[in-house]
């Protein structure tokens, strides 16, 4: 178990519908993206095809469409859907009080280890 | 005098609301003699039931009609009621109540029952009168007292209790708007589509909705005339009713000193952070839940009624409710989760003549969640199979269409299915054909495709939902002379309707937005995919000019950031050169920009301009500002638009030169940039037929001619390398721009999106093209009137208003809060 790390990363309402926003911890981009339900989810903003940056993708359901070739990567689990396979982290992510919290815990110590 | 009634131990209830009875009632009934019993309640009114407010505001409901336990049952049952005081203190070492009057109430056990209050948001205004929440009957007393003076009226709050007060406000003659915070209606309960349906229900009953609206003040001299939103607007309103959630009433409990989160914390059995107190109702907080619905609240009254009057085995656990709108004739049905499950999956049905949306939501084979919106008659049995999570492998298929399709076809076959229907069964929906008809027709008028039932009988020719039912009742009636037609390619796999079909309904049925689309087409998927959002964007784009409000979350990323994405996520910048032509102003601003933002590689391209690789996404505004500031614009190098015009230098420099390309060259790019078309659009002039430009390979190019000017199109020098055809020769210039704006509008309105002009031309023909704009000169006239007219509203630079502020949030990255986060 990792020890949970939450952050504050800002106002809830800076994430657009069908949208995400993007920020680094220490060296790692992460994306939080809303779905068009209003689910908050966050995702290292790595592709597992080759690194693109899924916060720039096209959000539909609970997925979001890699902008570079089109993988479609779950915004709950970070899985590769249909044919692909590959796996990017999903982080937990909860919006308190109209802020947005995402939880580094994980990556906190594997980047101080 | 209470503890004359016997020696039986002292039960106090603080809350005489629907929860605190309630519980009272189950203690009753498992222990009848069991405490001497009191209920203290600062309301002078004996319990009623809150969740008929809105029926009682509606007019359709008298008071009385709404009381639950009135002065006969605290009799009957020798409770002491104390109503009208309220409850000032806990003593817990003494375990005595302190009153308002002064009085103690001495107890053996508490239960605390103390509800909720509604939450107002702190603003400007608040207490103006006018402006009232919907929690208790004196709320409805006011609001109905100004629905007798009539006027506007606005509800703040577009969950179910203050869709509920919008609606009786409106049955009794009121102007209703709703102001809600969130883009979706019921954000907790719904999806967009449904909201999106549920809008259009309500304005049919006379309420407006105004999403994404934040109150920033209540406005009024002496009394509230309205509200001032967040984004400057402002709705008048004589009242204003807030709905905007609730906080439980957690005062007492926290002054005892008993264990408070957002409310009273309770275990499985009700109880607080004091053996001897418990806690019941919309004041509890359990395993970080708290509770508004009844269902819930009558499972925690049993639970505490097993604790004090039973053995206590009965549990309270957070279990899956269902959520049903009272809105007469708006059925709206939601249950258990949209979001958070490991491979969740949609099963998604529309019918749209009968305006009907419904959602589940699987995950790993059970049902976890469903929206039901103009049918909700299942609503429950689907909630029983969430809450039950049995597996529904079996039932799949049939299960969208609820309890009586599924368990009639139970164990069949889908084509036996078909034929054991009996031949009044409805096959189609939206044209009304049953079984028999079809069969009939099949038979009779000896019908052997899918396209020919379509014609006779109108079955499946509308939504198309029902083509797999009428195809197996081919089957089942021709046996094995019927053969499975090609069928048309979808858009993508959330529908199964091709382009050209979306396209015709767009225009036919006015849908000017994608829900409507989605609704009308029958959808399969809730909000659409990376394939088909940008076409239906494009599409609504170009029926619907000027009106249609481009959305930014269906657009790639390059043409949502309005630069080309690169594969290490920087960004590429072409700024337009008209023609090709440039000035030694522009490039000095070029390379000062480059230098400036340390951009690393510049680069001519084939379309005679200059790029700028790798510019990181923050820097996009500001490079932009720069290049705006030497005057120049985007050049839609990223998008599916008007790309560049190449010209040749023409009769102006070169001796071959019949005409000036140059000058035309940059007339049409002036003319044409910035529309959006369904691909990418590339043009050339070439002032003689040497071909400078190379004119013969683009999607519509020039060829001057002593005589005029060639008009080529449908080339392309890409993965397919294909010249062009000519389509006609017109004289002037004139001619020649009237006829490109022409090609270029009947190709925006026809095409697929992504089909290349070049495509476009192989699937409806040359001929067909030539009909349409050189022998028909009022059509041609027609479609160039269109593009001039969608030009008015494509013609702004999304450079430079990237660059003045719009959208800044795109480029912008999020600042976590923590020093060591920060980039
Ligand atoms: S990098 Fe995401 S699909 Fe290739």
């Amino acid at each position: 178990m990792n020890t949970a790390l939450w952050i504050d990363v800002g106002a809830a309402a800076a994430i657009p519908s069908r949208g995400a926003r993007r920020f680094m911890f220490r060296d790692t981009p992460i994306a939080v993206f809303r779905a068009g339900d209003g689910g908050l989810f966050a995702l290292i903003d790595r592709c597992p095809h080759k690194g693109g940056p899924l916060s720039e993708g096209i959000v539909h359901a609970r997925s979001v469409t890699c902008p570079l070739h089109n993988w479609v990567i779950s915004l709950e689990t970070g899985n590769a859907q249909g044919s692909d396979s590959g796996c990017t982290h999903a982080l937990p992510v909860e919006a308190r009080d109209g802020q947005v919290f995402v939880d580094v815990g994980a990556l906190s110590l594997a980047a101080s280890a | 005098m209470f503890d004359a009634r016997s020696q039986r131990p002292r039960l106090v209830v603080i809350g005489n609301g629907m929860a605190g009875c309630r519980a009272v009632e189950e203690i009753i009934a498992l222990a009848p003699d069991k405490y001497a019993i009191t209920i203290i309640g600062a309301e002078p009114n004996v319990n009623y039931n809150r969740i008929m407010l809105s029926p009682l505001l509606a007019g359709e409901k008298t008071f009385d009609e709404i009381v639950i336990n009135d002065r006969a049952w605290y009799e009957a049952n020798a409770i002491d009621l104390i109503a009208g005081v309220a409850a000032t203190a806990i003593d817990r070492d003494a375990k005595n109540v302190a009153l308002a009057d002064g009085r103690t109430v001495p107890y053996d056990q508490l239960i605390l029952a103390t509800g909720s209050t509604p939450f107002v948001p702190p603003v400007p205004g608040v207490d103006l009168p006018g402006v009232v929440t919907f929690r208790d009957a004196e709320d409805v007393n006011t609001m109905k007292a100004a629905c007798d003076r009539g006027g506007r009226a606005v509800v703040i709050g577009g969950g179910l209790l203050g869709l509920e007060a919008a609606y009786g406000l409106a049955r009794n003659g009121m102007d209703v708007t709703v102001l809600h915070l969130m883009p979706i209606l019921m954000e907790r309960q719904l999806d967009q589509s449904a909201s999106h349906l549920l809008t259009r229900a309500l304005a049919a009953r006379g309420i407006a909705v105004m999403l994404e609206a934040k109150t920033t003040a209540f406005v009024g001299d002496g009394r509230v005339e309205g509200v001032q939103l967040e984004d400057g607007g402002f709705a008048p309103a004589d009242l204003v009713v807030v709905s905007a959630g609730i906080r439980p009433n957690t005062a007492l409990a926290q002054q005892a000193g008993l264990d408070v989160a957002r409310g009273i914390t309770v275990n499985h059995t009700m109880q607080t952070s004091d053996p001897a107190i418990f806690a019941v109702g919309e004041c509890v907080e359990f395993e970080k839940q708290l509770f508004g619905l009844v269902a819930p609240i009558w499972d925690q009254c049993r639970a505490l009624a097993s604790a004090l009057g039973g053995d206590g085995a009965l549990h309270f656990q957070c279990s899956d409710t269902g959520t049903k709108l009272k809105v007469s004739g708006c059925e709206v049905y939601s249950a258990g989760l949209f979001a958070g499950h490991d491979r969740s999956e949609d099963i998604v049905y529309r019918d749209a003549a009968r305006g009907i949306y419904k959602r589940l939501v699987l995950d790993n084979e059970r049902l976890v969640g469903a929206v039901l919106f103009g049918d909700a008659d299942d609503g429950p049995w689907y909630l029983s199979l969430i809450k039950s999570g049995e597996s529904i492998v079996d039932i799949r298929e049939s299960l969208i269409f609820g309890r009586a399709v599924t368990e009639a076809l139970a164990g069949v076959n889908p084509s036996d299915a078909v034929a054991a229907l009996p031949a009044t069964a409805e096959i189609c929906g939206c044209n009304g054909v049953c079984k028999g008809t079809i069969v009939e027709a099949i038979t009779q008028k000896n019908l052997t495709t899918l396209d020919d039932v379509r014609s006779v009988t109108k079955a499946s020719g509308s939504c198309g939902s029902c083509t797999p039912l009428v195809e197996s009742l081919l089957a089942a009636t021709l046996g094995d002379g019927f053969e499975r037609g090609p069928s048309i390619k979808p858009v993508c796999k959330c529908t199964d309707h091709g382009h050209q079909r979306v396209r015709e309904e767009i225009l036919a049925h006015g849908l000017k937005s994608m829900p409507e689309i989605m609704q009308q087409l029958e959808w399969k998927t809730p909000d659409g995919c990376a394939s088909c959002r940008p076409a239906l964007n494009y599409y609504l784009l170009c029926a619907w000019p000027g009106d249609y409000k481009d959305d930014k979350s269906s657009r790639f990323i390059n043409e949502r950031a309005h630069g080309n994405i690169q594969k290490d996520g920087t960004f590429s910048v072409v700024p337009r050169m008209w023609g090709g032509l440039t000035s030694p102003a522009e490039l000095r601003a070029i390379a000062d920009v480059a230098d400036k933002f340390n951009i690393p590689t510049v680069k001519v391209t084939g379309g005679q301009r200059i790029d700028l690789l790798g510019v990181k996404k923050e820097d996009l505004p500001a490079v932009w500002a720069d290049l705006g500031a030497a005057g120049m614009v985007s050049g839609h190098a990223y998008g599916k638009a008007l790309r560049t015009v190449k010209t040749c230098v023409g009769t102006d420099w070169c001796r071959f030169g019949t005409q000036d390309s140059t000058g035309l060259g940059v007339k049409i790019e002036k003319f044409m940039w910035g529309s959006w078309t369904p691909a990418k659009v590339k043009m050339a002039v070439s002032g003689c037929p040497r071909n400078c430009a190379e004119a013969t390979c683009k999607d519509v190019g020039v060829i001057c001619v002593d005589s005029g000017y060639e008009i080529h199109i449908g080339g392309a020098a890409g993965l397919h390398i294909k010249g062009t055809e000519v389509l006609c020769k017109v004289t002037t210039e004139a001619e020649a721009l009237e006829t490109i704006a022409a090609i270029t509008q009947f190709y925006r309105e026809d095409a697929h999106y992504l089909e290349r002009i070049y495509k476009w031309m192989a699937r409806v023909g040359l001929d067909h093209i030539k009909a349409c704009i050189v022998d028909d000169s009022n059509n041609r006239r027609a479609l160039h009137d269109r593009f001039v007219l969608s030009q008015r509203d494509a013609q702004v630079d999304p450079w430079a208003e990237r660059a003045n502020g719009a959208d800044a949030d795109e480029f912008t990255p999020l600042r976590p809060a923590l020093a060591e986060a920060a980039e």
